[in-house]
Parts: C-alpha cells; sequence; structure tokens
C-alpha cells in the first residue's frame, strides 16, 4: 500500500508538471511568432528607412532599381476594412437585431445556423464566387475593363465579417437586462423604439467590440481579397482600382521572392501584426468593459 | 448512554482540536476552537448557517486545502498526526476520514464503479475483492437490496435518498475510521432523513461519526455529543443530553429554545 | 401631439423594414451561396475526377490527392491540438495556483485567436519548414494549423470543464483521490462532449484554412500513404481551388471542390449545432 501511495504521488507530481509545460508553451508559441517576425521584418525596415518603407508610395520590388514604399498596400487596408464595416456593419447588426429581439424562437433556431455555415464557409470560396459573379457583375454595372478591384474586395470583406458581427452583437444585446425592456414600455414606448433606445444603446459596448471583431477579421483576410482585389500595387485612388492589401502584398510575392524583396515581405507582415495587436487590445478592452458593466 | 460515552473516553481521541482558528483572506472565520472527538461516538455539529460548521468540519479531512487563500492557525491532531499546515499525505487521511456531503453527489458512472471508486483510487484491482468490497458497503449502508439488481445502471437514476445513501456506501468502501457527515439530511424527504439517521446509529459501532446539521431533532436524536458553533465560536461543547437539558452558556439556551437562528 | 405621432410611427416602420431587408439579405445571402455552389458544380461532377491524381499524360485532373491531403493534415493537426488544447485547458481550469502565470497565458490565447492566418503561413514557414528543416510539408502545415486551433480548443475545453458540477470534484477528493485521478476518472469524462465540439469547429476551421498552408504544406498534387505524405509538400481542397481557380483557370474542377468544401462546412455546422443542443439539454436537466 506504501508503495503504490509513493507511486501515485509521483505520478501526481509528473501530471501536474505536465500541465504547466502545456499551458506555457502557449505562452511559447507567442512569443515565437514575436520574435520570428521581429527578427525577419526588422532588417528591411531598416535598410530601405522606416520613414520611406511606411510612407512611400511606390512599391516596385522587382524592378531595376526597386523601390519598397508599402503606403498603398496600408492604405487598402485601412480602405478595404473601413468600407467592410460601413457595409456589414449596418446588415450585420440590424439582422442581429432581428434576430435578438423581433424573430420567433423558430424562425432564429432556422435563421441561426444558417448564420453559422456563413462563417464557416472558407475565404477562397468567398473569393472564387468573387471571381465569378462580383468581379463580372461590376465590370458590366460600371462598364469597367475589369470589374476587380477595391469594391470587390470591399463586397467581399463585408459578407464575411457578417457572421461575426452579427453572433457579437446578438451576445451583447440578449445580455441586457429584461427590466430595461419591461421599464421602457411601462412608460409607454412601444416595442420597436424600446429596443432601438434602450436595448442597443445598453448593448453599445458589446456591439462595438462586433465592430472590433470585424475589423479585425477584414484587415487579416488574405485568399478571399487575393481573389478579387485585382493585386496591382497602385495606391487606392478610387473603387475600382486594382489594389494590393497588406496580406495580398504578402502572399502574391512570397513564393518567387528574394534578397530585399523577401526581407520587405516579411516588415509588410510586421505592420500587419502590428496592426493586429492594437485591434486585439481595443477588442479586448472592450470586452472586459463590457463584462465589467 | 453515559457506560457508552465513558467507554468512548477510555479508548481516547481520534481528533484533538486546540486553538484552532481559520480565516478565508481576511474574514476570521473560525476563533479559537478546542474540542475533542471521541472514537465509536456520533458528534453533532449544530448552529445558525454561516456559523463556521461546514468550515469547521472540512478541516478534518483537510478539504479546505481545495479553496485558496485559507490561513490556519493552531492544531488539529489525528490519531497523533498533527493536519493543520503539515505535509501529511491527505489522500491516505482521507482515506481514513471519509466524507459525505450536503447535496448527493454519485459520480456519473454506475452504482458499481461508484463505490468501487475509492477503492480503485487506492489500488485494489482484485475483480473479487472489488465485488465483495462493494456488496460489503452497499448492506452497510442499508441500500443492497434497492440496488443489486441493477449494479451497473448509471447512479444518477437514483431517487435522493438513496443516492445519499449510495454515497454513504462509496464512502464506507475505503474502510474509513470516520465519516464526516456535512447536513447529509437537508436535500432529502422525512422518509429519507428517518433512514439515514438510523443508518448513522448502526455504524457508530464500527465507525466514529462527526455530522453537521440544522435540524436540532436530529442533534437530539442521534447524537452522542453536541457543539454549537455561532458566528465562528465554539460556543460550547458537551455530551447532548447535557447540552439539551443544562446548557450552560446564555446563547446555546437562546438556540436550543429557537430564541433565534 | 399628432406630429409627434406621426413621426413615432414613421421611426418604426423604418427600423421594423431596416430590420426585415437587412435579415432578409443575409438569408438570401446564405441561400444564394449554396444554392450557386451546387448548382453549377453538379455538371462537373464525375467519379474520375473524384477518384484519380492529376495527369500531365493524359492530360486530366483528379482531386483525389486533395482529399487524401486535406484528410492526413487535418487528423496530423487534430492529434497535435487536442493533447496541447485539452492540457492547456486543465492547466488553467484545475491546476493554476499562480495567478501570473495563468493570466498570461489567457492574455497569449487572446492573441492567438487574433493573429491572420497569413502571418501563422509566414512564421510556420520560417520556423518549421526552414528553422526545424521540415521543408514544406504536410506536417509544417499541421503544425501551423495545430498553433492557430490552439484558442478554439482550449476554449471549449474550458467552457465544458466550467460545467462539471464542483460536487463532483469533491466527492471523488473526499474519498482520498488525487487531482489527476480526479481530472482522469470524474471530471474529463463528463466533458467528452464539449471537447468534441471543439473538435469539429477545429476541423471547420481547418478544412477552410488557406493562407496559413500556401507557403507551409505547398502545392503538389501527388497521391501518398499518410507517413510519405507527412513529410512531402501537399495542396489541400482550399489551396488546390486557389490554385486552380486563380492560376490554372479551370473553373469546372473548382466548383466541384467549391461543392465538396461547402457539403462538408454544412455537415459540419449541423453536426456542431446538433452537439451543442445536446450540450444545452444537458444542463438544463
Amino acid at each position: 500500500m506504501f508503495e503504490a501511495h509513493k507511486k501515485i504521488i509521483n505520478t501526481e507530481k509528473i501530471a501536474y508538471w505536465i500541465f504547466l509545460v502545456l499551458g506555457v508553451m502557449n505562452v511559447g508559441f507567442v512569443l515565437m511568432i514575436c520574435v520570428y517576425l521581429l527578427i525577419a521584418g526588422t532588417p528591411a525596415i531598416v535598410k530601405v528607412g522606416p520613414i520611406d518603407f511606411l510612407f512611400g508610395t511606390t512599391w516596385a520590388s522587382t524592378a531595376a532599381q526597386p523601390k519598397f514604399g508599402i503606403l498603398p498596400f496600408i492604405l487598402t487596408s485601412i480602405y478595404g476594412t473601413i468600407g467592410a464595416i460601413v457595409i456589414g456593419l449596418p446588415l450585420g447588426f440590424f439582422s442581429a437585431v432581428y434576430l435578438a429581439k423581433m424573430a420567433s424562437r423558430k424562425v432564429k433556431a432556422v435563421i441561426e445556423p444558417m448564420v453559422d455555415l456563413l462563417a464557416g464557409i472558407p475565404s477562397v470560396v468567398y473569393g472564387f464566387i468573387g471571381m465569378l459573379v462580383l468581379v463580372p457583375g461590376i465590370r458590366a454595372l460600371f462598364g469597367l475593363p475589369d470589374g476587380s478591384g477595391l469594391l470587390a474586395a470591399i463586397i467581399v470583406l463585408a459578407i464575411m465579417i457578417l457572421p461575426s458581427i452579427i453572433k457579437v452583437s446578438i451576445t451583447a444585446i440578449e445580455a441586457v437586462p429584461e427590466e430595461y425592456t419591461l421599464g421602457s414600455l411601462a412608460l409607454g414606448a412601444n416595442k420597436v423604439e424600446t429596443i432601438f433606445r434602450v436595448v442597443v444603446p445598453a448593448a453599445r459596448s458589446g456591439i462595438s467590440a462586433a465592430v472590433v471583431l470585424g475589423v479585425g477579421r477584414a484587415i487579416g483576410e488574405a485568399m478571399a481579397v487575393m481573389m478579387v482585389a485585382g493585386n496591382a500595387a497602385n495606391m487606392p485612388d478610387s473603387l475600382f482600382q486594382s489594389v494590393r492589401f497588406l496580406t495580398t502584398a504578402v502572399a502574391s510575392e512570397m513564393s518567387y521572392s528574394s534578397g530585399l524583396q523577401r526581407e520587405a515581405l516579411f516588415s509588410i507582415a510586421l505592420v500587419l501584426f502590428a496592426f493586429i495587436m492594437v485591434i486585439n487590445g481595443i477588442l479586448n478592452m472592450l470586452l472586459k468593459k463590457g463584462i465589467k458593466r | 448512554m453515559s457506560e457508552n460515552n465513558a467507554n468512548a473516553a477510555a479508548e481516547g481521541n481520534i481528533f484533538t482540536v486546540s486553538k484552532f482558528n481559520l480565516w478565508y483572506g481576511d474574514h476570521h472565520a473560525l476563533h479559537n476552537i478546542n474540542m475533542d472527538i471521541k472514537e465509536h461516538t456520533i458528534t453533532a455539529l449544530i448552529g445558525p448557517s454561516g456559523c463556521g460548521k461546514s468550515t469547521f468540519i472540512r478541516n478534518l479531512n483537510r478539504m479546505n486545502d481545495l479553496i485558496p487563500s485559507t490561513k490556519l492557525e493552531g492544531s488539529i491532531l489525528y490519531n497523533n498526526e498533527e493536519l493543520v499546515n503539515s505535509d501529511i499525505d491527505v489522500s491516505k487521511l482521507r482515506k481514513e476520514v471519509g466524507m459525505v456531503f450536503q447535496k448527493p453527489n454519485p459520480f456519473p458512472m454506475s452504482i458499481y464503479d461508484n463505490i468501487a471508486y475509492g477503492p480503485r483510487t487506492h489500488g485494489v484491482r482484485n475483480r473479487a475483492k472489488l465485488d465483495n468490497l462493494v456488496t460489503e458497503s452497499l448492506k452497510s449502508a442499508a441500500i443492497y437490496e434497492e440496488v443489486k439488481d441493477r449494479m451497473s445502471s448509471s447512479a444518477l437514476g437514483l431517487s435522493g435518498g438513496q443516492q445519499q445513501r449510495l454515497c454513504i456506501a462509496r464512502a464506507l468502501a475505503v474502510q474509513p475510521r470516520v465519516l464526516l457527515m456535512d447536513e447529509p439530511t437537508s436535500a432529502l424527504d422525512p422518509i429519507s432523513t428517518g433512514k439515514i439517521e438510523e443508518l448513522a446509529m448502526q455504524l457508530k459501532e464500527k465507525y466514529t461519526i462527526v455530522i453537521v446539521t440544522h435540524n436540532m431533532q436530529q442533534a437530539l436524536r442521534i447524537s452522542d455529543y453536541t457543539a454549537f458553533f455561532l458566528l465562528g465560536d465554539l460556543v460550547e461543547f458537551g455530551p447532548t443530553e447535557k447540552i439539551f437539558t443544562k446548557p450552560e452558556d446564555k446563547r446555546t439556551e437562546d438556540y436550543i429554545t429557537g430564541r433565534f437562528g | 401631439m399628432s406630429v409627434a405621432s406621426t413621426k413615432r410611427k414613421i421611426y418604426k416602420a423604418t427600423m421594423l423594414s431596416l430590420s426585415n431587408i437587412c435579415m432578409a439579405i443575409t438569408v438570401a445571402l446564405v441561400f444564394f451561396l449554396i444554392i450557386y455552389i451546387f448548382v453549377k458544380s453538379i455538371p462537373y461532377f464525375s467519379w474520375e475526377l473524384l477518384s484519380t491524381s492529376p495527369s500531365y499524360l493524359k492530360g486530366t485532373i483528379g482531386v483525389l490527392p486533395d482529399i487524401m491531403n486535406t484528410i492526413y493534415i487535418i487528423f496530423m493537426a487534430l492529434v497535435l491540438v487536442l493533447p496541447m488544447g485539452v492540457g492547456t485547458a486543465i492547466y488553467l481550469n484545475e491546476y493554476s495556483n499562480r495567478p501570473k502565470v495563468e493570466k498570461a497565458i489567457e492574455y497569449c490565447i487572446e492573441t492567438l485567436a487574433g493573429i491572420p492566418s497569413i502571418i501563422y503561413g509566414l512564421v510556420g514557414m520560417l520556423v518549421f519548414c526552414q528553422f526545424m528543416g521540415l521543408q514544406t510539408s504536410l506536417l509544417a502545415g499541421a503544425l501551423t494549423l495545430m498553433i492557430m486551433n490552439l484558442p478554439t480548443i482550449i476554449r471549449t475545453t474550458q467552457e465544458s470543464l466550467k460545467t462539471v458540477p464542483q460536487s463532483y470534484r469533491e466527492g471523488a477528493f473526499g474519498l482520498g483521490a488525487a487531482k489527476w485521478r480526479v481530472i482522469r476518472t470524474v471530471v474529463l469524462p463528463c466533458c467528452i462532449d464539449g471537447i468534441v465540439t471543439g473538435c469539429i469547429l477545429s476541423v471547420g476551421r481547418m478544412m477552410g484554412e488557406s493562407a496559413a498552408l500556401l507557403f507551409t504544406a505547398g502545392f503538389a498534387h501527388n497521391l501518398n500513404g499518410f507517413f510519405d505524405a507527412m513529410h512531402s509538400a501537399g495542396a489541400t481542397l482550399t489551396v488546390a481551388l486557389y490554385v486552380y481557380a486563380k492560376e490554372q483557370g479551370r473553373f469546372d474542377v473548382a466548383f466541384v471542390i467549391a461543392a465538396i468544401l461547402m457539403l462538408m462546412s454544412l455537415v459540419i455546422n449541423i453536426t456542431a449545432t446538433v452537439l451543442a443542443r445536446r450540450i444545452q439539454n444537458k444542463k438544463g436537466e
């Protein structure tokens, strides 16, 4: 019996350490990602010069006199993300209000899995449908030589962020205490006024979290955008311009890059990572605020 | 009754608690507790809820280890081994000092596996020995007849009272010396309660029982000694008869006679 | 008073119709996507396409290698991520007694959840393919997918660990069982449903992933056995869809792959929903 107990105690100690190590490995992975991005991404920024790199308007990585300015990509990513939010937010927000407050239980039980499905469709499928439906559609509608460009990317991104906006907004709206609704109804407000003037404002930090989550998704999406945005390194001067996002700039040249060009691609990834870290910081802040309230 | 007590005293104390204090964070939950618990007796801990009796009983098998930020002072001797802040093998201690909880908590397994859980934990692998332990424990807990035909069905299908007796059987299966019962009947109907009380009195022959209860009739019916807790103090401790008939402390008298609580 | 009430009526009508219209658009979108893919792809489905490898000699295309690669990489990534993720969740919920370590791990999991897949792809390429010398291979891809899916597995496992009643743990501790035994024999068996849900969600994400696999798992269309496939490059269905649609202009093949992916998402979604409802019912009991 004594031996058995000693063995049990040893197993327990080993189990504790295994779980501790597994947990700490997560920290290791994040550190690994940060360190590798920094090591791989810094040299080109130093060589090109941070100002020229971040604010240079020309990207000509394979030219005889290569230029590495990534402002076009940064602006494209920002415009693209804003555009996606402008379209996706109202669509997602009103859908969420409908599902959370107006739909009957049955309708909700049918539609919610559909929203989940939207979230589960692979991004290449979105890109593919965008290529075949959206791009020719835009070309025909506006009489352009080519329909691929910023607008097509914005629409695809808007659809792709829709499920996360809907999901998070529903959670936020449903978390508003029932007493608010009752209080407002008791004062003579009708149901719609109650929803939009009482419930929605009370859920605003959760809804802003949905927006930030959507921003993060949109700015990080690569494949779908790569299939519809045209991929020329232009400044995003118009909605129909063929453009490259930060993500697609990395993806489209990586497989044949070398030397400074390759280093510059890692620098772009580093810039993207910086954007994402800021967005995640804001997101976590909003979510924590939402929980506190 | 007095003869019985004399015997117990002769056999000595199984727990000796002296100057025991407990804090949860900043909250001083138990103040300077002194108490001797004798073998083969039933000791009832009574008092209004939140007075520290459950907290106290959980120190007798170190279940309070599970709650972080608990601070202990003083001494609890079990069988002359120090429990407070010592590095004794809690697994061995809990094998000897079993526990039955307020809400019946059978594991989501078969009836057989529930009872066999403890013995298996302590290294019993032999099937025949396990079978024997399971049967004996169920018999001791007076539930064998009710479950013998469905040993492999889920324990969650039993009624609340049956579940609680199953939990007692489960605790007995590791062959403990002491059984701690934390309000074992508070979630049960009167008939099940009666069965468990009867069981407790039978078990006294072989085990020492410490029972937390809200129900003063219950304490009076089954216990040999009674301890009255109030707001973290042990107000009075002595033979049950004396506590209920000639309490020394005014507060005990008030509580017993139902003036508060 | 009447102006105010007219205003209120307009407000009500506007908001109500906006909600209805937006919901209708969303629903229509889902239907359009599903119907478009399935209707367009049906003519291109053939047993030959599904059951062969591409052949330059015969000039034919087959997606079997891509299907197998997808299955292999998901299987391998799951084998890797399950112990890591479940282990981390167990540490956080059951063991952790150091708040600082716990906080650091939680923060890192949040960070992992937010990193875009293209960055995972790059770092996976740097670390697994180059530094660890795995080359462009399914194993490198699976390792990348493992890190990406840690947050999903950890979160779902944590959620289900939280639903295990504390009284089960107390009961087992009270019998003298030590922590790992309690977790292994009482706590984890209660969490199987939750962990399976996490796996299904992860399978969905892995199946849909492409950007992270471009530079780690590669583009090859060779049919291999599991162990050969692990250390050779191979395209998954998503990567193959990208290559066929964007680089080779073979929309017929792309449609078939898109339909397969769509079907798989449907199956995964339905399974996850059913499981989630089952767990919900259990909680209600």
